[in-house]
C-alpha cells in the first residue's frame, strides 16, 4: 500500500462538457499554485522569505478539488502547509506571496507569515502551526454553523500526522455527538516530517478513525482533481443536508521535503519512491484529461501556463516591492483596537 | 581633599589642650606620623600627631590657644588646595572628649541636621567648647559611641536610603548621609528624614552603654552612617584596621600588696599578668562597647568576655583564649593561663584554644619593655599592652616618692572604639588595678 | 442593593448575558442537566435550551478549541472549566489560539470569549486541585486575565467579559462562591482593567486580588488595631493592569505589600513590584513586599495546607516590616 491510488474504485465516466470552463479552471489553480511555489521556494533560499516555509508541490489536486466544492460562506481552516489553500480559495497570489515577504499588503499584514494566512472576508480562517490544534477550532466554527441554523460547513485540512494528536480525537467525538457540519480532510502525503505513517500510526487507514465517532468516511484519491471534488461534493451534501461530518482520508503524495530546510528525498525516504509518485503528478494527470476530453490542447496548457508564471513574477514583484508593516504595527492587533465589545465596558488596552 | 586636624584627647581626662608649639608650619610637608605639634594636656606635654600625609595647608589655632578636644586646629591636604576649614560646631557625636576624632570632626560639618551651624564663624575662633552629650543640640545626638543601627556597606560608604527619604532628604535640604538610618542595615527611611528635621527632642541618648544581654552570647549591630563613615575614612588613612593608641600609666602598689598576700596565702600562684587579665575582663563587663568584633557590615557586641592572651612561642606568637575570663576566679585564671601557655609553647594547642577571643592582652613587661602598642588581632576591636612594672619617682600624697608603676596601652580600632570610649575602659581597669576591690565592687 | 453569593451574581451575569445577546452560549463540562458543578449555570439550562447551555464530554482541549472556532466566526462563547486545574490540558487553545488569532490574522479575526471557572486552592484538596494560575494567563499578550472578588464585581466584570471582544480567562474564587454581598438593582456592569480600593488607607499599600481581597481587609482591620491604616487595593484585572490605581495608592502610602494566592516565582506580584519601582521609586521608604502562597505543591495534610497559604498574620507581618515596625524594623 505504498502507493496513493484509491483504495476504493474510481468513479469514471465522462466530464461534463458544460463545466468545461471549471475544468479549465481547476487546471489553472493547479498550475498556479505549481508556478508559486517554485517561485516562493526560490525566494526562500534568496532569502527573501524567512521562518519556515512548507511547499504544497505534489498536493495541489486536493486543495483544488475540495475547495471548488464550497460555497463563500464556509469556512477553512488550514495547518502550516496552505498556500495552496489559500490560493485556491481566491485569495491573490500578489497578498499571499507578499504576507510570505513579511509585507504590510500580505493577506494577514506581514504579521503571519507562511503558517498564518487569513482572509476573513472568504472564510480562510488561517493556517494553524500546532499541529491537530485548529481541528477543535474549525469544529467550533461548525457549531456556530449549527447553532445559527445556517447551510454552512466548516472545513478543516491537516496533515495524517495530526490524527494521533489528542485534539484530534476530541474533536471528531463531538463533532460526531452534536452533528455538527464539519469536513475534516486529511491529506495523507505519507509522512509527519521524517515519519512514515506506519511509524507513527497503529492503523493504516485513516479513514478507519472515524469509525471511532461513527462517522461517515471516504478513502480519496487526491491526486486525480476530480475524484477529489466528487468525494468533497458528498461530504458536503451530508453537512448541508444531513448535518453530519464527514472524515475525508486522502491519499497524496508531497514532491518536496517537509520544509525548505529537508531534502526532496531524506533518510526517510529514496529516490525511487519520490521519482514513482512523480508520475502521478496531479498536474500532469489532469492535463492528459483535459486533452483527451478535448478540452484543451497542449498550446492552450503551455500558454496558461506562461500567462501563470507571468502573474507569479508579477505576484513577486509585488511583494518585493511592497513596504514592510510600519513600526507601530508592532502593538497593534494584539487586543480589539475599539476597545470594546458588544456596546460597552472594556477598557481594552 | 583635605583632612583636618583637630585637637585630640591625649590623656583619658583631657577635655582640651593647650597648643605649645607648633612643630610643621604651614607649607610643610607632613607625612603620617609626623609630629604637628606639642600639646599640653592636663597630665603632660603630648605629641599631636598627622594622621594623614600632604603639606600642612593651614594652622588654624595659633601657638599657646587653648582648644577643646575634637576641635579643629591645621588641615593638611595637597599643595594649592583650597581650604574651606569650616568651624568645628559645637557639639559632637560623641558624648564625652572625643579621642581621636579628625574625620569625626569633619564628619560633623558635614551634617546637614544642624540647621545652621556658624558656617562663617572664622576658622581660627573654635565655637564654644565640646561638652557632654547634653551639648548636642540635633538629631544625630542619639549616636553615640555606640553604634546605633548602622548600615552595611557593601558599596563603598554608599548612604542606604530608601528612594522616598533621598527624594525628601533633597527636598528638604537635608544631607541624606548625616541622617541616622532605623532601617535595616541602618537603611534611611522617611520617619528618620522627618526626626532630622525635628531638633532636639529625640536627641536622648540611646542604646547608650547597657545593652539587654538576655542570654545571647553576643548582639549584632548594624553599623550607622557615623560609625560606617568613620571607619572607611579611617581605614583609608590609615590602613585596614584604624587604629589609635591611648595609654595610661597604673601605680601598682596595690595590686603588689594584694598579690604578696595571696602568694602569702598559698595556692596557685597568682601573677600580676593574671591580675590584669581579670581586672581586664572585668573592665570589659563594665565597657562592652570594647568587647566587640568589627565584622564589616556589622559590629559584633559580645556579652561574654573571651580574653586572648599573646604567648610569645619560638616560631612567633599565638594567642589562647581564656573563655568567660570574667566569670572565672583569678585562682582560675592563673591556673588556666599557665596551662594555655605551656601548651601553646609546646604546641598543642586546638584550634578552639586560640581562636574566639573577644579582647587581647599582650604582656612584655617581662622583657623590660616600658611600653609598647600592640596590633590588634582582627576581628577584635582592642588589644591591651602590658609593660614592665617599675618603681619610679611619682608625686604622691604631695611628695615625690618612689612607687611601683606600669604603662598600659591600648590599641583601639576607630571603627569601632572612639577615643573616649576606650579612654573610659583604661580609666575603669586603671581604677581596679589601683584598687583590686574595685574588680569585686 | 440585594444580598447576593458570588455564586449566584455570577449566574445573574450569565443569565443577563445570554438574555441580551443571543449569540451568548455557554459550554463546558456538567454546565447543563446537572447544573453545574458549582452550581453558577443553575437554571439556564431550562431557561435557554441545550444549544445555549452545552454539556461537553470532558475534554478540556476539544471544547476550549470548539470555544475558540466559535468565536471566530462570531459566537460570543462562555466556556467554563470545572476549574482552572482541568484548564492545562485546553492552555494550548487560550494561548496559541484565542491570544494570537488577532494578531497573526493582521486583525482580522477576533476571539470574543470567555474562559471562566474556579482557581485558586479550596479546603484540602491537594496538590493537582489546588493551584492559582492566573500568572500563567497574565503573561500572554493577547489575553485578558480577570478575578473578581466579591459578588457585585464578580457580576459586573463576568458582563463586561461576555460584552469584550479579546478573550478573557475569568478565574473565579473556589472558596468565594458562598460568599455574599450586596450587588446594585439594575444593569450592573463593571469596567474591565479597574482596579478598586476596596478600603482606605494611608499608611501602607496591600495589592491583592480574588481571594486574598478579603484576607488583606482582614489584615487590615488588624493592622487598624494597631494604629496602622491599610489600603487595599483589589486588582480585579490582572491584565490589563490598573497600574494607576496602584500607583497613585502607593504613591501616597510610600508602602506596598503585594498579595497573591500562587506561587511566589514570576508571579503577578513580580509584575506589580516590578511597576511600582519603574514607575514610582522615588516615591518608596521601603522595598515592596510580596505575601505568596508557599513555593510547594499544595499538601493535603489541612496545618500543613494552612502554613502554604497566604493568611492576615502573614500580610500584617509584611505591612510592619515595610513600616519598619516591630523587631525587625
Amino acid at each position: 500500500m505504498a502507493t496513493t491510488a484509491a483504495a476504493r474504485p474510481r468513479p469514471r465516466g465522462g466530464l461534463d462538457p458544460g463545466l468545461a470552463d471549471k475544468y479549465r479552471d481547476w487546471l489553472r489553480q493547479m498550475l498556479l499554485i505549481r508556478r508559486f511555489e517554485e517561485k516562493a521556494g526560490e525566494a526562500y533560499s534568496l532569502g527573501k522569505i524567512g521562518g519556515f516555509c512548507h511547499l504544497y508541490i505534489g498536493q495541489e489536486a486536493v486543495a483544488v478539488g475540495s475547495l471548488a466544492a464550497l460555497g463563500d460562506d464556509d469556512y477553512i481552516t488550514c495547518s502550516y502547509r496552505e498556500h495552496g489553500h489559500a490560493l485556491a480559495r481566491g485569495i491573490s497570489p500578489q497578498t499571499v506571496m507578499a504576507e510570505l515577504f513579511g509585507k504590510a499588503a500580505g493577506c494577514s499584514k506581514g504579521k503571519g507569515g507562511s503558517m498564518h494566512l487569513f482572509d476573513a472576508s472568504l472564510g480562510f480562517l488561517g493556517g494553524h502551526a500546532i499541529v491537530g490544534a485548529h481541528i477543535p477550532l474549525a469544529t467550533g466554527m461548525a457549531f456556530a454553523a449549527k447553532y445559527r441554523d445556517t447551510s454552512q460547513v466548516a472545513v478543516c485540512y491537516f496533515g495524517e500526522a495530526a490524527v494521533n494528536n489528542g485534539a484530534f480525537h476530541e474533536a471528531l467525538n463531538m463533532a460526531a455527538l452534536w452533528k455538527l457540519p464539519a469536513i475534516y480532510i486529511c491529506e495523507n502525503n505519507r509522512y509527519g516530517m521524517g515519519t512514515a505513517l506506519e511509524r507513527a500510526s497503529a492503523i493504516y487507514d485513516i479513514s478507519e478513525r472515524a469509525s471511532s465517532y461513527d462517522m461517515a468516511n471516504e478513502v480519496v484519491d487526491g491526486q486525480d482533481v476530480l475524484i477529489m471534488h466528487a468525494a468533497m461534493e458528498r461530504a458536503v451534501q451530508r453537512a448541508r443536508t444531513a448535518k453530519i461530518p464527514t472524515l475525508l482520508e486522502v491519499r497524496t503524495y508531497r514532491f518536496m521535503g517537509h520544509s525548505m530546510s529537508d531534502p526532496i528525498h531524506g533518510h526517510y525516504r529514496t529516490k525511487e519512491e519520490v521519482e514513482g509518485q512523480r508520475k502521478r503528478d496531479p498536474i500532469a494527470l489532469w492535463s492528459q484529461r483535459l486533452i483527451a476530453e478535448g478540452l484543451m490542447d497542449e498550446a492552450a496548457i503551455k500558454a496558461l501556463d506562461k500567462e501563470i508564471i507571468r502573474e507569479v513574477e508579477e505576484a513577486y514583484q509585488f511583494a518585493e516591492e511592497a513596504p514592510d508593516p510600519e513600526p507601530e504595527e508592532l502593538y497593534r492587533d494584539v487586543y480589539a483596537e475599539d476597545g470594546g465589545g458588544r456596546g460597552t465596558a472594556d477598557t481594552g488596552s | 581633599m583635605s583632612t583636618k586636624v583637630v585637637m585630640e584627647a591625649l590623656s583619658p581626662t583631657m577635655e582640651e589642650g593647650r597648643l605649645v608649639e607648633w612643630k610643621k608650619q604651614e607649607g610643610d610637608a607632613v607625612s603620617v606620623g609626623d609630629v604637628l605639634a606639642e600639646v599640653e594636656t592636663d597630665k603632660a606635654v603630648m605629641e599631636l600627631v598627622a594622621r594623614a600625609g600632604g603639606t600642612l595647608l593651614k594652622q588654624v589655632v595659633q601657638a599657646g590657644t587653648t582648644v577643646p578636644v575634637s576641635e579643629l586646629v591645621a588641615v593638611i591636604g595637597e599643595p594649592g588646595e583650597q581650604v574651606e576649614a569650616p568651624a568645628a560646631p559645637g557639639g559632637d557625636g560623641a558624648p564625652t572628649p572625643a579621642k581621636k576624632p579628625a574625620p569625626k570632626a569633619e564628619r560633623k560639618a558635614e551634617q546637614g541636621t544642624q540647621p545652621t551651624p556658624d558656617e562663617n564663624r572664622p576658622t581660627s575662633m573654635p565655637p564654644a567648647p565640646a561638652r557632654g552629650p547634653a551639648a548636642e543640640g540635633n538629631g544625630q545626638a542619639a549616636l553615640p559611641q555606640k553604634p546605633a543601627p548602622a548600615p552595611a556597606d557593601r558599596s563603598g560608604g554608599r548612604v542606604r536610603a530608601s528612594p522616598l527619604a533621598r527624594r525628601m532628604a533633597a527636598e528638604r535640604g537635608i544631607d541624606i548621609a548625616a541622617v541616622e538610618g532605623s532601617g535595616p542595615e541602618g537603611r534611611v527611611v522617611a520617619r528618620d528624614v522627618e526626626a532630622a528635621r525635628a531638633p532636639a527632642a529625640a536627641a536622648a541618648p540611646r542604646a547608650a552603654t547597657v545593652r539587654a544581654s538576655d542570654g545571647a552570647p553576643y548582639e549584632d549591630v548594624p553599623l550607622s552612617q557615623i560609625r560606617k563613615t568613620i571607619a572607611r575614612r579611617l581605614a583609608q588613612s590609615i590602613g585596614p584596621i584604624p587604629t589609635f593608641y591611648l595609654t595610661t600609666e597604673v601605680d601598682m602598689e596595690r595590686a603588689w600588696d594584694a598579690r604578696e598576700a595571696l602568694l602569702a596565702a598559698g595556692g596557685e600562684k597568682v601573677s600580676f599578668n593574671d591580675i590584669i587579665l581579670k581586672a581586664v575582663a572585668m573592665a570589659l563587663r563594665q565597657h562592652p562597647e570594647c568587647n566587640a568584633w568589627w565584622q564589616d557590615d556589622h559590629i559584633r557586641y559580645w556579652n561574654e568576655v573571651h580574653l586572648s592572651m599573646a604567648v610569645a612561642i619560638e616560631e612567633g606568637l599565638i594567642t589562647p583564649v581564656i573563655r568567660h575570663t570574667d566569670l572565672k576566679s583569678l585562682r582560675e585564671i592563673a591556673a588556666e593561663a599557665r596551662d594555655l601557655a605551656e601548651r601553646a609553647r609546646e604546641r598543642k594547642l586546638a584550634p578552639e584554644e586560640y581562636t574566639g577571643g573577644t579582647f587581647s592582652v599582650s604582656n612584655l613587661g617581662m622583657l623590660d619593655i616600658h611600653e609598647f602598642t600592640a596590633v590588634i588581632n582582627p576581628p577584635e576591636a582592642g588589644i591591651l599592652a602590658v609593660g614592665r612594672m617599675a618603681e619610679q619617682p611619682v608625686a604622691h600624697g604631695g611628695a615625690v616618692t618612689i612607687r611601683r608603676r606600669m604603662r598600659l596601652t591600648m590599641s583601639c580600632d576607630h571603627r569601632v572604639i572612639d577615643g573616649a570610649t576606650g579612654a573610659r575602659l583604661l580609666q575603669t581597669l586603671k581604677g581596679m588595678l589601683e584598687n583590686p576591690l574595685a574588680m569585686v565592687y | 442593593m440585594a444580598v447576593v453569593t458570588y455564586r449566584d451574581a455570577l449566574n445573574q451575569a450569565l443569565r443577563e448575558e445570554m438574555q441580551r445577546d443571543p449569540d451568548v452560549f455557554l459550554m463546558g463540562e456538567e454546565v447543563g442537566v446537572y447544573q453545574g458543578a458549582y452550581k453558577v449555570s443553575r437554571g439556564l439550562l431550562d431557561e435557554f435550551g441545550p444549544l445555549r447551555v452545552v454539556d461537553t464530554p470532558i475534554t478540556e482541549l476539544g471544547f476550549a478549541g470548539v470555544g475558540v472556532g466559535a468565536a471566530m466566526v462570531g459566537l460570543r462563547p462562555v466556556i467554563e472549566f470545572m476549574t482552572w486545574n482541568f484548564a492545562l490540558l485546553a492552555i494550548d487553545q487560550l494561548v496559541n489560539s484565542a491570544a494570537k488569532m488577532r494578531y497573526m490574522s493582521g486583525g482580522q479575526v477576533g476571539v470574543p470569549a470567555v474562559f471562566r471557572g474556579p482557581g485558586g486552592a479550596a479546603l484540602q484538596l491537594a496538590a493537582q486541585h489546588s493551584q492559582a494560575f492566573e500568572s500563567y494567563y497574565a503573561h500572554v499578550p493577547g489575553l485578558k486575565v480577570v478575578m473578581p472578588a466579591t459578588p457585585a464585581d464578580a457580576k459586573g466584570l463576568l458582563k463586561s467579559a461576555i460584552r469584550s471582544d479579546d478573550p478573557i480567562v475569568f478565574i473565579e474564587g473556589e472558596m468565594l462562591y458562598n460568599t455574599k454581598g450586596e450587588i446594585p438593582e439594575g444593569e450592573h456592569v463593571v469596567p474591565l482593567g479597574r482596579a478598586d480600593v476596596k478600603r482606605s488607607g494611608g499608611d501602607v499599600t496591600i495589592v491583592c486580588h480574588s481571594k486574598t481581597v478579603s484576607i488583606a481587609l482582614k489584615a487590615a482591620e488588624e493592622l487598624a488595631d494597631e494604629g496602622v491604616e491599610a489600603e487595599v487595593v483589589d486588582l480585579r484585572t490582572i491584565r490589563p493592569l490598573d497600574a494607576e490605581t496602584v500607583l497613585s495608592s502607593v504613591a501616597r502610602t510610600h508602602r506596598c505589600v503585594v498579595a497573591e494566592e500562587g506561587w511566589p516565582f514570576a508571579g503577578v506580584g513580580a509584575q506589580v513590584v516590578d511597576t511600582i519601582q519603574r514607575e514610582i521609586f522615588d516615591d518608596l521608604d521601603a522595598p515592596v513586599l510580596r505575601v505568596t502562597g508557599a513555593d510547594v505543591p499544595m499538601p493535603y495534610n489541612k496545618h500543613l495546607e494552612r502554613a502554604a497559604k497566604v493568611d492576615s498574620a502573614k500580610i500584617v507581618s509584611a505591612a510592619n516590616q515595610v513600616l519598619y515596625r516591630g523587631r525587625d524594623a
